[in-house]
């Protein structure tokens, strides 16, 4: 997390996690989901708008624009990155 | 499953919004340089031998700005010579963090820096004038006084030009804001690159046409050290409404920010529409377009413990000047 989204969750910059297994894939959409039951400390709703990010959260997949990778319809691998910045704050 | 580069062959890393281009690492910093490079020759924003105040608050915007005006200034030869300018408002948490960020950028981009504070220029600081009037309309005093502090500050350095860093995000909520507000003077100047031209310092806007979002991604890219926290009084500011907005047509219709602006800039006005007219302030000489500019009322406001003084309807507010 950067930007400043890292104080929503923890202050903590990098985590490492470990998703429960399950039969289907683990998809962005359903990370987000698991994000804010297990990671998210406070205040939701500056993370999160309905199923995804909140518009002004910038999403990297392994270093690349998640617009080029689907999206939430992304399929998470093992060991993949993903960074969510924060841009809604003063430049 | 990896996009390929629409300008080469590598792996793209981004999607433009402007474009929806993909691009690779190198291209898109090429794209984001080249394209900030043709907005000031376009514009014709610098003389060879100028002195550029650059308005740094160490946030993403303004240290991209520094690292971007260093590399151009050197590669295509402006012939500039480059300085950071950093307002200290006196918000404890936020400005006190922040210029520490702007100390490092200082070294890294071995440019001087001059930091000037609204308690050496009003005696006021921000989290004093918020102890006075409370949570609502700080924005308004801050965003005042510093325009006056960012003018005065390079004033006092004798720098020939104030750069700053906002973008396309930026300009295109102002264009947003001032509609729902009916602001009528500031629609109109509010798009212009280039300000401030008779009588105060001009003051210019290189990233015009670069969305935010490019921004981040740069700095992110090149790991530029910025500074990035919501200033603690800002919550209610009115801007934040149009940001919103701003923001989720973002997601819909990236190419909006552009077109917002666009629009802004090819908006004329009636001729029976009233225009206010520019001249000085009679206490402070500022630039103003009524008796008094904005900051000596506000700040009169504070001393007098009037707090309200200079927000709402004018002409109250003026008879209590008057008084």
């Amino acid at each position: 997390f950067s930007g400043g989204a890292e104080l929503l969750f923890d202050h903590i910059k990098k985590h490492q996690v470990s998703l429960p297994q399950q039969n289907d894939k683990w998809t962005i959409k359903k990370l987000l989901i698991w994000m804010k039951d297990n990671l998210l400390k406070e205040r939701p709703e500056l993370f999160l708008q309905g199923e995804t990010v909140r518009p002004g959260i910038l999403v990297l997949v392994n270093e690349a624009d998640w617009e080029l990778v689907g999206e939430l319809d992304y399929e998470i691998q093992d060991k993949d990155k993903i960074v969510f910045i924060s841009t809604l704050h003063g430049g | 499953m990896t996009v390929t580069c629409s300008s080469c062959d590598k792996n793209a890393i981004l999607k433009r919004p402007k474009t929806g281009d993909a691009l690779c690492k190198e291209c898109f910093y090429f794209a984001f340089e080249e394209e900030v490079h043709h907005t000031i020759i376009n514009a014709n924003l610098f003389v060879k031998g100028e002195t550029v105040a650059i308005g740094a608050s160490g946030g993403k915007d303004s240290t991209v700005l520094a690292y971007v005006l260093k590399v151009l200034n050197e590669r295509y030869k402006y012939g500039i010579k480059l300085i950071l300018l950093s307002i200290d408002e006196g918000i404890t948490g936020y400005r006190d963090d922040s210029l520490e960020t702007v100390k490092r950028n200082e070294q890294q981009y071995e440019m001087p820096l001059k930091i000037v504070s609204y308690e050496e220029l009003y005696g006021w600081t921000m989290d004093a004038i918020v102890k006075q009037i409370g949570l609502k309309n700080n924005c308004t005093f801050c965003g005042v006084f510093r325009r006056q502090a960012l003018d005065r500050g390079a004033m006092m350095l004798n720098v020939d030009r104030i750069v700053t860093g906002h973008n396309a995000d930026d300009i295109a909520e102002t264009v947003i804001m001032n509609i729902l507000r009916g602001d009528k003077a500031r629609l109109r100047r509010c798009t212009a690159i280039t300000t401030g031209t008779e009588g105060a310092l001009p003051r210019s806007k290189p990233f015009k046409y670069t969305y935010e979002k490019e921004i981040v991604m740069y700095a992110y890219f090149k790991k530029l050290d910025y500074f990035s926290t919501e200033c603690i009084y800002s919550p209610n500011a009115y801007r934040g409404f149009a940001r919103t907005y701003i923001k989720d047509l973002e997601k819909i219709r990236p190419r909006s920010i552009i077109d917002i602006i666009h629009s802004g800039e090819s908006l004329s006005f009636k001729k029976e529409v009233k225009m206010p007219t520019q001249g000085t302030c009679t206490r402070c000489h500022y630039i103003s377009s009524n008796d008094i500019c904005k900051a000596c009322v506000l700040l009169e406001g504070l001393n007098r413990g009037l707090p309200r003084l200079g927000i709402g309807k004018t002409h109250k507010e003026r008879r209590k000047v008057n008084k």
